[in-house]
């Protein structure tokens, strides 16, 4: 178990050293973000914005404007929703490097409330032109993802979770990630499990036990959701007949939207099912009990599955 | 004490009167648009691309040059006229203005068009793009100053307080901030629509360096500007007292012309006073 955060905090230290021109910038929530690791060790290169998000925002793509590479963080429902005008003209209209990466994305944030639990974050960001949409799923995913954000010009947004997640990938299996790249994670041929973030990690676990009840089910690792990997989702359209998404997110405009539009629009003839957030706010809990209360985890996943099977 | 010879103010004046009828004949043709706005915030912007600003057309991301930020975006056409008469593009180019597969967009754009610093024309964001310029000035041990025009209604906006608090915390003596302030905005007078006064007593309690001015006053705002390139230690905000519609009659303190381009009669009326106006200040040069 490792929090991506923390793969964030220190990714941004090793980073902080070899690109001179890395910034970082937060919103009052550097010790939740992990950004305060990067404050510590780069003082003169972290800005604390204050309870100010839009200033930060447009400040970003300022610092941006002067040839940094800036990453701006607070949790994903102040650094999508509450700014979404800044990053809309400041970032995306003007292709500004800027980096948002969100925390706390999802309802698995927990008893906070749905205040605070962002299910629109992805949606948000994908309809803007320029945005590069990602979401990581384990530690390891996450400090290669932040590598690729810094080393990749453009405006990108990255959500995470809040909790500790299971170690997906051995840090040798990222080396070749590339972005707009999605991973096959366990391949199957009966049907195509596609998520993203803090999900991937109950669908393989799903797959599991799909497996010992006969279903071979092929799992891809979606990290990044726009420019969404096309290609892979035609190919297991294709190969097998089959799509469920994943998200903690809302089911609508995030990754099973990008999915959908994708088989729809490409004349796939095939069985599909967005798992997410039926549109509606969730509420405070356990995020164990809530995952489970709106439909996201192992037991939901093979549930699906398999009626999806039998249709 | 002055710092300008009547010979620099008179060019620049004149300047001010060729770019307030740039402005007439782009809005004209482009049957849309600012003027009132356009024309209030000329003066200020004279001053600094045609005297102050260290600045090249030939060197655009010169990382050293002085930045100016419209943060007002809708008077676009006062920038895009002193951008041209700079020579970061055609004057040519101006007729362009708002027309579909052209650089000069009803709002400013850095992506399109040579010498804008920052996208705007969504109101209250130019002053933290400021403030994140200037950080990197600052990072970077740089000398350049970055100006930025606000509009008096656009101070509205949550987020310039924002920016005028971090500014202000980060000590950024390297930002210059000017109002436009015509007291006009689309719903009517500011103070009817949104109290801004005391507009002193707001920056001041910020922690801004304020001054106050004829913003259609060349001496002033060339002393002003003199002013807080020495003003060291806290930010600096420049109040431009200003006349929307600023110099063509029919326009000034009409709030009618805030969004509404000159129709033919409007617009041979105007050129006929600028011009006027331009052959009485080149006959005293």
């Amino acid at each position: 178990m490792k929090n991506p955060r923390n793969s964030y905090g220190e990714k941004l230290i090793e980073l902080g050293k070899k690109h001179l021109n890395l910034v970082v910038l937060d919103a009052d929530l550097s010790k939740s973000t992990k950004t305060i690791m990067f404050a510590k060790n780069y003082p003169e290169r972290f800005f604390e914005m204050g309870i100010a998000e839009a200033n930060m925002i447009s400040t970003a793509a300022g610092l941006a404007s002067c040839g940094k590479i800036v990453f701006a963080s607070t949790f994903a429902v102040f650094a999508t929703g509450r700014v979404y005008d800044q990053i809309r003209m400041d970032v995306a209209y003007s292709r500004a490097n800027v980096k948002i990466f969100a925390t706390h994305g999802g309802i698995s944030v927990g008893k906070d409330g749905a205040s605070h639990q962002m299910i629109e974050d992805i949606a948000l960001m994908r309809v803007l032109p320029n945005m590069t949409v990602l979401a990581p799923s384990d530690a390891t995913q996450t400090g290669k993802i932040v590598e690729l954000m810094t080393e990749n010009y453009g405006p990108m947004y990255a959500r995470v979770g809040r909790a500790n997640v299971p170690i997906i990938y051995k840090m040798e299996e990222m080396e070749n990630i590339e972005l707009g790249k999605g991973i096959i994670v366990e391949d199957g041929s009966d049907i195509t499990l596609i998520s993203c973030g803090t999900m991937v990690d109950p669908v393989i676990d799903a797959q599991k036990r799909l497996r010992k009840l006969g279903i071979q089910a092929r799992v891809i690792d979606m990290h990044t959701i726009k420019p969404l990997d096309e290609k892979l989702v035609i190919k297991c359209a294709k190969e097998t007949g089959a799509i469920i998404t994943t998200e903690e997110h809302s089911i609508i405009g995030g990754l099973g939207s990008a999915v959908a539009e994708t088989i729809a629009e490409n004349n796939l003839s095939v069985k599909f099912k967005r798992m997410g957030i039926k549109d509606i706010f969730c509420e405070s809990g356990d995020p164990k009990a809530l995952l489970e209360k709106y439909g996201l985890n192992e037991k939901h996943i093979i549930k699906n599955a398999r009626d999806l099977m039998k249709l | 004490m002055k710092h300008y010879d009547e010979k620099t103010i008179r060019k620049l004046e004149i300047m001010a009167v060729k770019i307030r009828k740039h402005i007439i004949e782009m809005l004209y043709r482009a049957e849309s648009g600012h003027p009132g706005g356009s024309l209030s915030a000329v003066d200020a912007i004279v001053a600094l691309y045609f005297a102050h600003m260290n600045h090249n057309p030939k060197k655009p991301h010169d990382p050293n040059r002085d930045r100016f930020i419209l943060s007002k975006g809708h008077a676009a056409p006062a920038l895009y006229g002193a951008l041209a008469e700079s020579g970061y593009f055609t004057v040519k180019e101006l007729k362009n203005l708002r027309n579909i597969n052209c650089m000069l967009q009803g709002h400013p754009v850095c992506l399109y068009t040579p010498g804008v610093e920052a996208s705007t024309g969504s109101l209250g964001h130019g002053l933290s793009f400021a403030n994140g310029v200037a950080l990197a000035g600052k990072l970077d041990k740089k000398n350049y100053k970055v100006y930025v025009m606000l509009g008096d209604g656009e101070t509205d906006e949550g987020q310039i307080w924002e920016a005028a608090a971090s500014i202000s915390h980060y000590k950024l003596d390297n930002i210059t901030a000017f109002i436009d302030r015509n007291f006009l905005q689309i719903d009517g007078n500011t103070e009817e629509v949104m109290r801004l006064e005391s507009v002193r007593e707001r920056w001041n309690s910020f922690g801004w360096h304020v001054i106050e001015i004829d913003g259609h006053d060349m001496v002033q705002i060339l002393e002003a500007l003199y002013e807080v390139d020495n003003h060291k230690k806290t930010p600096s905000v420049i109040i431009l007292d200003t006349i929307k519609g600023k110099g063509v009659s029919f326009m000034e303190n009409n709030i009618d012309f805030h969004g509404v381009p000159p129709n033919e009669v409007e617009y041979n009326l105007a050129m006929e006073e600028l011009d006027a106006l331009q052959k009485k200040l080149e006959a005293s040069n």
